[in-house]
């Protein structure tokens, strides 16, 4: 079972990796709309700092919504969504493995170059660190909640707006939760109740999140 | 050891057959047969877990399929439509990731003796999306030879397949057959086997007709 989820952690991982411009699309829509930001309003660091938490955290859950698309759009287009739900594996770990995949390849490069802007944003380096942790913490949970509404929409053509319609509202607490910590640790107030909260949704997300997928992939199939 | 009780399946409110039943022993070869929109594609879904049926199920000896895939898909394999060919991996890689679903771990000199076997010796490091159609299909006629799966549930298999693709397919049956394994298949194109074959009709007024 471990072995199913390596093996397919590893192809999905060499499959992005030789489409190279695919995967620094988040990425990029990341940086340029934290970065343009500055210019389009008035960037002094009084005000830069008040919108940082909320600039970085909006623009790294829409990055991400961005890429979910290809979670399993590829795989049920060339039929291999088929022979994974034939697996005798149990769905749920080749869920995960996918989900591991997608949040290596996206969610990861985030919280690596988040710090970098936050300073741009000049937050405060005890900020920075929170916002390190907070992504950490929050960015699995988009892509785990993120693959529910996927494997819903991926037999609907143009299920973009179905799947922000589905999902957004299960990202809005993470959103809150998430720009709140660094806002609040901007202003040196202690932060552990907002990461806990998102350490606690990453453990539900971690144990429901794949079983949900699985069964909606399911019910796709059967159309 | 595959049985199926009076399955129903609709499709967009078209009733396409209702209390179709039918069994498959070892080392028996069935035939979908049926036009175009009967509901082959359908059934073969249906009787491998991927499609619900609206009435009926579908048992694996004795146990229905949805409640035991576990031991169901470690025994079946299921080949569709779709290629199931990635473009940005090597022939290899890509019959090595198919075997992964089914957590078989062979040896590349077994892969490799394979691919011969199906006309592709000397393609194993050309990436998928460097083939033909006809080669796609090859690269699943390797992946069911190493499945070890004792039921093959094929639809379509000769699609894009040249004249030799399909006397390959054929002598595949009759080996796998011979070995004890069990076909079920639909095909629109002429499979000349040389055995006992049984046939499904669908799409006529009374379904389920046994020849």
């Amino acid at each position: 079972m471990l072995k199913a989820y390596y093996h397919l952690l590893i192809r999905d991982l060499r499959l992005s990796l030789r489409s190279r411009h695919e995967l620094a699309n988040p990425l990029i829509f990341f940086i340029l709309v934290v970065t343009l930001f500055p210019l389009a309003v008035t960037p002094t660091p009084e005000a830069l700092q008040t919108m940082a938490p909320g600039v970085i955290w909006v623009s790294a859950l829409l990055a991400v919504l961005l890429s979910l698309d290809r979670l399993f759009k590829l795989d049920y287009e060339d039929g291999s969504l088929d022979q994974l739900m034939l697996s005798p594996n149990p769905l749920m770990i080749l869920v995960l493995a996918k989900v591991t995949a997608h949040w290596l390849l996206t969610g990861l490069p985030l919280v690596i170059i988040a710090p970098l802007l936050g300073l741009f944003m000049s937050l405060p380096a005890d900020a920075v660190s929170v916002l390190i942790y907070s992504l950490l913490l929050g960015t699995p949970v988009l892509s785990l909640v993120g693959a529910i509404g996927v494997s819903l929409t991926v037999a609907v053509n143009r299920g973009g707006v179905l799947l922000s319609l589905i999902i957004l509202p299960l990202y809005i607490p993470i959103l809150i939760f998430g720009a709140n910590a660094v806002d609040v640790a901007s202003d040196g107030l202690p932060v552990t109740g907002q990461l806990l909260f998102l350490g606690a949704v990453l453990a539900l997300a971690l144990s429901l999140a794949p079983l949900a997928t699985s069964v909606a992939l399911r019910i796709t199939a059967s159309r | 050891m595959l049985e199926a009780q009076s399955l129903e399946c609709i499709r967009d409110d078209r009733l396409l057959f209702n209390d179709l039943s039918f069994t498959v022993a070892e080392s028996e070869v069935l035939q979908i047969e049926g036009p175009n929109g009967s509901g082959k594609t359908s059934l073969l879904r249906i009787i491998c877990g991927l499609r619900l049926a609206e009435a009926g199920q579908v048992l694996w000896y004795g146990e229905s399929i949805l409640t035991n895939r576990e031991d169901y898909y470690a025994n079946m394999v299921y080949i569709g439509h779709l290629p199931c060919v990635k473009g940005d991996l090597t022939v290899l890689e890509n019959v090595r990731s198919l075997l992964d679903t089914r957590s078989l771990t062979l040896s590349d000199p077994e892969i490799e003796a394979a691919l011969a076997k199906v006309g592709l010796a000397s393609y194993e490091d050309v990436p998928g999306k460097a083939l033909s159609s006809g080669q796609r299909r090859r690269i699943l006629l390797a992946f069911i030879e190493l499945s070890r799966a004792r039921l093959w549930i094929l639809d379509e298999p000769l699609t894009a397949l040249d004249v030799q693709g399909v006397a390959l397919m054929e002598s595949m049956i009759l080996e796998h057959r011979q070995a004890g394994g069990s076909v079920v298949f639909t095909t629109h194109h002429g499979m000349q086997l040389d055995c006992d074959m049984s046939s499904v009709q669908l799409g006529r007024k009374k379904e389920g007709s046994r020849c």
